[in-house]
């Protein structure tokens, strides 16, 4: 084949521990790490490893989001993506909106394959890669661990709640990965000292003419409610009882 | 005029539990008439289950060939095509719903509300962002369809006294042929299903292998608990995928869940914040699920845990 597009979403580092705001405002990300979303970590290794193997000549990595998103971009040209595309916005946008977007990327871009994350884990909406598909006319493989490619087709592995499903999809198609597809490379120096001279194109979303439509708006942020520290016990006779005492058992 | 299409989640034969939940969700939304789809290949037996939700006026049954295993794509079409006669369309937050809904969603041009965990309104619903670590208050834009997963661990199923009527359908849409269904690796058990069992008895990495894990199967037993597993214990080949609990497995709320040998890192709390009582037992007095357990033990689960396998069994 001749081209995979990989989405890369620029969101808050999966170690820190977000918090919401004290006057409920929104979430504090004021000066924390942001880092390409895992999801899409793993999106653009199975994408790397499927170049290498010989099966794609080229790898796009494409981001929505504020100008801030080219570091995760040259993270993943450091990765080894040959290209790199930032749609500025002033925000990531909604996931119908996103997946307009990925589709005038698409358009331009006509790749076989576009590999997405899962969800991603700001927003936990794992919307978009099932909306591309959706207004593409094309077929979806979503929480894959598993791709292989034969030709025009992708068969591909998918994690669902009874097990594993085996899905056969026809090219090009949008698939969506788990965590358990590989495990991403970790960059090397040199790496990112050749990545500086990859070529990011940014292009401004007024530019592609995409209105967004009618938008969810989040009216309030609240914390979880938090669940007390019980007691600890000292042994297993004094679980059972305490497990007894609750009337658990 | 509030009207709810829930689109059922089932294997061909039954229901899954989690459509009882969609409908229990359905039912918080202020005057909703709530209308049940069972999309599937020779349906009649899973639309005859259906017809006992409870609250429900109607189970619309759609048989087409293509809808003997449920794919997205093929699906979508169907359904973006009932959804016209509908406010709300809403599926299980599974990875039947996961999959689906978003299609569905994006065919009616609009988002998806992820993971509803609790009804404000008819078009307000508060939903988990973060891996749970914020609850946003969501309003869907008005004169829309609303399009929704529902959360699991939110919500009981609604129970099966009701008596609803089937009425068949055929909708003449189109439906691709460029997604294929091959096969499905079910692991087979005969223990609880996790995601609905009142109990659930959890392993993590300190099992070391999936001999070991033996001793989490037997403990399990011995209470009749379904069986989970955080993702170290998955990725290192213990255990099969489908057992997995958390951000990115399975959200479970089991009356009681008994975490082994699990350090609770914070994406597989997100997967068991709604359990009513958590016991943990670990070797590190310091590590983070005692933060959240009600009852902890700190000690070598090699020994432990077949000590109180013994005491639960006498
Ligand atoms: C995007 C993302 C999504 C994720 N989703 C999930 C998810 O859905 N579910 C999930 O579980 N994880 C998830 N993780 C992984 C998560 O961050 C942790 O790595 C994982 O939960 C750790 O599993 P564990 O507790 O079994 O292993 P560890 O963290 O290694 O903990 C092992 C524990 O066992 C204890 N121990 C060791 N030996 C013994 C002994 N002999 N007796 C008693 N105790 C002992 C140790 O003290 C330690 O606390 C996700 C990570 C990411 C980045
Ligand atoms: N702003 C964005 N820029 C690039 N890719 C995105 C963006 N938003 C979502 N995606 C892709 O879509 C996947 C699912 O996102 P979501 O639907 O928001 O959970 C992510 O893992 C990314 O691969």
């Amino acid at each position: 084949m001749d081209k995979i597009l990989v989405g890369l979403k620029r969101v808050v580092d999966y170690n820190v521990r977000v918090r919401v705001k004290s006057d409920g405002s929104g979430v504090e990300t004021d000066g924390v790490k942001m880092s390409i979303n895992p999801f899409d970590e793993i999106a653009l290794e199975e994408a790397l490893r499927i170049r290498d193997r010989g099966e794609a000549r080229e790898v796009v990595v494409v981001s929505i989001g504020p100008s801030d998103a080219q570091q995760q971009l040259r993270t993943g040209l450091a990765m080894g993506a040959d290209r790199a595309i930032l749609v500025e916005t002033s925000s990531a946008p909604d996931p119908l909106t996103g997946a307009r977007i990925l589709l005038e990327m698409v358009n331009r871009e006509k790749p076989d394959l576009v590999i997405l994350g899962k969800q991603a884990i700001d927003n936990d909406n794992s919307q978009t890669g099932q909306m591309l598909a959706a207004l593409w006319g094309r077929p979806q493989a979503t929480f894959a661990s598993k791709l292989a490619l034969d030709g025009t087709k992708a068969t591909v592995t998918r994690e669902v709640d009874s097990g594993l499903e085996l899905l056969e999809v026809d090219l090009p198609a949008v698939v969506t990965v788990d965590l358990r597809m590989n495990e991403p490379r970790y960059v090397k120096l040199p790496d990112i000292m050749k990545a500086k001279k990859k070529p990011l194109d940014q292009i401004a979303l007024a530019s592609l003419g995409i209105s967004t439509g009618a938008v969810a708006s989040v009216t309030a942020f609240e914390p979880p409610q938090q669940r007390q520290k019980g007691v600890m016990v000292s042994d297993v006779a004094g679980l059972v009882a305490a497990m007894k005492d609750k009337g658990l058992l | 005029m509030v009207k709810v299409l829930v689109i059922a989640e089932h294997d061909g034969k039954r229901l899954n539990a989690s459509t009882a939940k969609c409908v229990a969700c359905a039912a918080a939304i202020p005057g909703a008439d709530i209308h049940v789809a069972v999309l599937g290949e020779n349906g009649e037996r899973v639309a005859r289950e259906a017809t006992s939700l409870a609250g429900i006026s109607k189970v619309i049954q759609i048989d087409n060939a293509a809808n003997a295993y449920p794919v997205a794509a093929v699906l979508a079409p169907q359904i973006a095509k009932l959804a016209a006669a509908y406010t709300h369309i809403l599926g299980p937050s599974t990875t039947f719903g996961r999959d689906l809904m978003p299609r569905v969603a994006a065919l009616l041009n609009v988002n998806q509300i992820s993971d509803i965990m609790q009804v404000l309104g008819s078009h307000t619903f508060k939903r988990p962002i973060y891996a749970g670590n914020a609850i946003v208050t969501v309003e869907a834009p008005a004169g829309h369809p609303v399009v929704g997963t529902v959360r699991m661990a939110s919500y009981r199923g609604v129970d099966n006294t009701g008596k609803a009527a089937t009425e068949r359908a055929s909708i003449g849409v189109e439906l691709p042929k460029h997604t294929r269904f091959i096969s499905l690796q079910a692991g087979k058990s005969d223990r609880p299903d996790l995601q609905t069992a009142s109990r659930v008895v959890s392993g993590g990495r300190a099992l070391g292998s999936s001999e070991n894990f033996g001793i989490i199967f037997r403990l399990a037993d011995a209470i009749g608990a379904a069986v989970g597993a955080s993702r170290a214990a998955v990725d290192a080949g213990f255990v099969p995928n489908e057992m997995q609990v958390g951000q990115t497995g399975k959200i479970i709320a089991p009356e009681l869940y008994i975490a082994i040998g699990i350090s609770g890192a914070i994406q597989h709390l997100t997967g068991i914040k709604d359990a009513r009582t958590i016991v943990a037992i670990n070797k590190d007095g310091d590590a983070p699920i005692f933060e959240v357990a009600d009852f902890g033990l700190v000690g070598d689960l090699f020994k432990l845990v077949p000590e109180l396998e013994q005491a639960l069994k006498s």
